[in-house]
This record gives C-alpha cells, structure tokens and sequence, in this order.
C-alpha cells in the first residue's frame, strides 16, 4: 500500500522542478535548436529549389540552343541545295547552250554545205552544158555533116548524163 | 540512432557491473549483522523513498549522504538534515528541533505528541502517539531529480550554444548526439501525433518530459545511486501526468468536449450512454500514464534486486553466476525500456494533445 | 494462504493475459512488416503504442497486487 500512496513532499518538489526545467529549457534549449534546425531545413529546401530552378533554367537554354542549331542545319541544308540548284542549272544552260550552238554550226554548215553543192551542181551543169555544148560544137564541126545525125548525137548523149 | 543506443548500453553496462560489486558487499555486511536476510524488505528499501543517500558500508558502518528534512509542523518550518537520526529507521532517536521532537520510522517523519517520551505502537505497528507532519523534504529522489535536472541543462544548453557557434547551423559535438532525438521527438511524436499545423505550441512541453523520463530512468538503473527509484515513484509520475491532463483539459476545444458529452453520429440513447463512459474515459488516460510507467520501472526494479537476492536467499556462491547473468540480461532489458517507457508517455501524452485540438471532419 | 499469495496469483493470471495480447500485437506487426518493409518505421512505433495499452490493463493488476 505504501508503495502506490503517492507521498506529497515529492509532488511538490516534482511539480516545481519540472516546470523550472520546462521554462529554462524552453527559452534556452528548445527554441535555439528547433529555431535552428527549422532554419537549416527550410535553407537545404531554398537551397533545392534555388537547384531545380537553375537545373530548369539550363535546360531551357540548352533547348533553345538546339532550336538555333537545328534552324542553322536546315539553313545550311537550305543553302547547300540552293547552290547544287544553281550549279545543276548552270551545267543545264551550259549544256544547252553549247547544244544550241552546235546545233546552229551543224545546221549553218549543213546549209552552206547545201549551197556549196547546189552551186557545184549548177556550176557542174553549166559546165557540162558548156563541155557538151563545145563537144557537141566539136562534134557538129568535126562528124556531124548532117542535121539529123546532129541532133541524133545529142540526144543520146544527154540521156547518159544524170544528174546528182 | 543505432550508434546513440549502443553507447547508451556500453556505458550503462559499465555502470552496473561497477555497482553490482559494491551492492553485493553492501548486502553482505547486513547478512552478518542481522539474522536472517529478508528480501522484501531490502528490495522494498531500495525501490522506495528515502531520507538520506546511503551509498555503501564500511566497517560495518553506513556511509550516506545526509539529505535536508523539511517539515511543515504547528510551530511553522523546521528542518534539520537527516543525519541526526545517525541511521536510525526505527523511531528509537528522537530528534528536538524547533519545538517539537520528531522520529524516523519506516523512511517516514512522525511528530511525537508533547506529553510522550517514547513512541508507542499498536498492534499493527503502527504508531498511536506520533502524527504526520507535512513532509516536504529533500529526499533522495528529489536529491536525484536535482542532479537529473543539472545533467539535463548542461547537455542541451551546451548544444543549443554550440549552434549560435556554428555557421550554417551544423550541429557540432553534443549537439550532434541530441538532435536526431529533438528530430526524432519532433517528427515521429509531435508531428504525427498532434498534426503538423499545432504541434509547434507542444514541442517544448513535450521535448522536456520525454527528456526528463528518459534520464531519470537510467539514473534508476545505476545502482551505484542506490538506484534512486525517481520515475517508479507514483508520486512522480503522478505529477507528470497530471500535467499532461493539465495541458489537455485546457487545450481541449469545441470539438473534444462535444466527443464527450454528446458524442456525434450516434443515436441520442447511446449519447447519453456514451457520455459517463467518456468522462471516466478522461480521468482514466492520465492514471494509465501514471500507472504504466511507475509500474514499469518499479517492476524492472524489483526484478533485478530480487534476482539478485537470489544469491543471499540461498547463502551461496554458486548461485551468483546464474543470478547475476539473469539480471544482467534483466537490466540490458530495462535499459531499453527506459527508452520505450519515455517514449510512450511522450507519445500517448502527444496523442492526447491530439485528441484535444482535433478539428471537426465529418 | 494468505494476502500476498492471492496477490501473486492474480498479478500471474493478469500476466498471462498480457502476455497473449502483446504477443499478438507482436505477431501481427511483423507479419504486417514483412509484407510491408516499407511501412516498417510507422507499425513499429503504432504496435508500441499499442502494447503499452495492453500492457496498462497487466500493469493495474499489478499495482492491485501492491495494494495489500
């Protein structure tokens, strides 16, 4: 009984040490220490933001630089193809050009050949015209006495030349 | 944490093996003295109160520390220290001292009435000329209590300056030992407990009994102290408790006296039904604080003295080795206990808090 | 057989009583930790309190059994 029969001198002693404890430790104990663990806690978690926000920054950046480096590919790209364009047009024109102008030697040619050739031929058939007029001539003064052995040899004659 | 508990237990193994050996002696030199060897009684001396801190014998004589008797008599304050009963228990010395004479029987102060010369007992031995004065002494639990309180101021005022010190504030030296267990109060009691909007407000209520009841239970264990038995004394744990139900009574607020008396979302017969059961309810939270933890500790207590007696009940040797390898293990035991036991009373005394400031949710 | 013994008794009978309870508390946390580890910090510390409650109705009849 005299075990669980709380004596009053220690009541007493317990209940004003312990509130002494709890004032004293309160202002100088507790609220140094939780003030500082709060304050470190809430520095680690700016700190962590502060971290994410540049970590987002960073990559916003980079983003951006891709952009821009993505946009100076397509411009190359763009550029490059422009320049295989022109050169592809150049070589075409070129080609066409010296096509034209063969074309145009080969055809003045071909006409001056023509003209050469008809003017031979004309030439040629006044010379034979001429040749067969002075054979005929010959002929006529030489063998030909009579008219219709004349005109005879002349016919005759003329069948054998073809022309061209 | 891990590391904390480990030094807690080499250090508290260190203690007891020290005091086992003075104990024994202790135990011994009454053996021969007296007759027979009575173990209630010894484990009994040990677990209660007492008027002055004995320490050991020597030569057959006790060596303690005298503790001041305060006493509230009809003559006013009177106090004396406690040796002047020289060792006394037995109400044989009487002591005069501001107009009264006083005898210490059984650790308890009796004034003896003014015509009597002798104390005189009854059949029960109790005394029939003698009262009971008001006794606010210093025992030797508040001895301890005071040296508790001096342990505790130094340990966490150091480390509270120690951050002032330090840049960033990093824990340095003791402080780095204290703050996982102020974290640890913070967020596994407080928080979870009382919610994370109010705890704040109970955080040093909380932090100081949780550190109060926790260095006092391994005071108990030191038996070098003669295992000043502070936190297994119901009037201690008494006080204890009755603050928490302070703190609850006054912070209770519309919603807690509502789940008393008028518990919502039942029928209106099982309100009034519900409604003595709840008020027993609050009277019964506190007593179960005060009840678990003195039982607790006195229980651990009484264990390893009476395994310990063992030796003396038998008179000899051969049972020490197995007596005292079973309150070895005993004591590694409470020593964990006194870690689970402060915490519990923090915890339920959180809890309770909890109930109180709960706001309505349905 | 007098007070005391009766006292022993019961403070035993409140024993066993306890003991069963406490025992299933135990059980059933770590059963409930080894299917949820992860959980293991909050069922440790809701089985304490859970045990000191049970072990509040032991510790009243052992404080009965100091009564005599």
């Amino acid at each position: 009984m005299d075990l669980v029969t709380p004596g009053f001198g220690l009541i007493f002693w317990t209940a004003i040490t312990f509130l002494f404890l709890l004032l004293i430790l309160k202002k100088f104990a507790w609220k140094p220490i939780l003030d500082a663990v709060s304050e470190r806690e809430e520095g680690i978690k700016d700190a962590l933001g502060e971290a994410e926000k540049a970590r987002g920054e960073m990559l916003n950046l980079k983003s951006a630089n891709e952009q821009i480096l993505k946009e100076a590919r397509a411009e190359r790209e763009l550029l490059l193809k422009d320049a295989r364009d022109i050169k592809n047009k150049m070589i075409a024109d070129a080609k066409e050009d010296a096509q034209e102008q063969a074309n145009k030697m080969i055809t003045q040619a071909r006409e001056s050949i023509h003209n050469e050739k008809q003017a031979a031929i004309t030439e040629l058939r006044n010379q034979v015209a001429e040749l067969s007029i002075g054979i005929a001539k010959k002929v006529m003064q030489s063998e030909l006495s009579s008219e219709e052995k004349q005109v005879a040899l002349i016919e005759n004659m003329l069948k054998d030349i073809s022309l061209k | 944490m891990k590391l904390n508990i480990l030094k807690t237990a080499l250090l508290s193994i260190l203690f007891l093996t020290i005091s086992f050996v003075g104990f024994a002696s202790n135990e011994k030199g009454k053996n021969d003295q007296e007759t027979e060897f009575n173990p209630q009684e010894m484990i009994l001396h040990h677990v209660k109160d007492a008027h002055s801190f004995h320490l050991w014998e020597w030569h057959e004589k006790s060596v303690s520390i005298p503790l001041p008797i305060i006493l509230w008599t009809n003559n006013g304050l009177t106090t004396f220290m406690s040796s002047k009963f020289h060792h006394d228990d037995s109400g044989k010395v009487i002591v005069e001292a501001n107009g009264g004479k006083f005898v210490k029987l059984h650790e308890k102060i009796y004034q003896l009435n003014t015509d009597a010369i002798v104390i005189a007992f009854d059949k029960e031995h109790h005394p029939t000329n003698a009262v009971k004065p008001l006794d606010i002494s210093v025992t030797r639990n508040v001895f301890m209590m005071w040296v508790s309180v001096i342990v505790l101021l130094l340990i966490f005022i150091i480390s509270a300056r120690s951050y002032r010190k330090s840049e960033n504030n990093i824990p340095k030296g003791i402080a780095s030992f204290i703050e996982p267990l102020v974290i640890f109060v913070r967020d596994d009691i407080g928080i979870p407990m009382i919610g994370a909007k109010k705890y704040k407000k109970y955080m040093p209520y909380l932090l100081t009994i949780f550190f109060f009841i926790w260095i006092n239970n391994i005071f108990g264990l030191i038996p070098i102290l003669n295992g000043a038995n502070l936190s297994g004394n119901i009037a201690f744990t008494m006080t204890l408790a009755v603050f928490t139900f302070i703190i609850t009574t006054l912070s209770g607020n519309k919603n807690y006296w509502k789940h008393i008396f008028w518990m919502p979302g039942v029928p209106v017969p099982m309100k009034i039904f519900l409604a003595p059961i709840e008020l027993i309810g609050m009277f019964v939270k506190p007593i179960s604080l005060m009840i678990r933890l003195f039982a607790n500790i006195t229980a651990g207590h009484i264990i390893v003295l009476a395994l310990m007696s063992l030796i003396f009940v038998f008179k000899s040797v051969a049972v020490a080795p197995v007596s005292i390898a079973f309150s070895l293990f005993i004591a590694v035991i409470e020593i964990i206990v006194t870690a689970i036991q402060a915490y519990i009373f923090t915890v339920l005394s959180a809890l309770y808090f909890g109930m109180a400031t709960e706001e309505e949710h349905h | 057989m007098d007070l005391g013994s009766i006292a022993a008794i019961g403070a035993g009978l409140a024993a066993i009583g306890a003991g069963l309870g406490i025992g299933r508390i135990g059980g059933s946390a770590m059963e409930a930790m080894a299917r949820q580890p992860e959980m293991h910090g909050k069922i440790q510390s809701s089985a304490l309190i859970l045990a000191a409650f049970v072990e509040a109705v032991a510790l009243f009849a052992v404080v009965v059994s100091f009564l005599k």
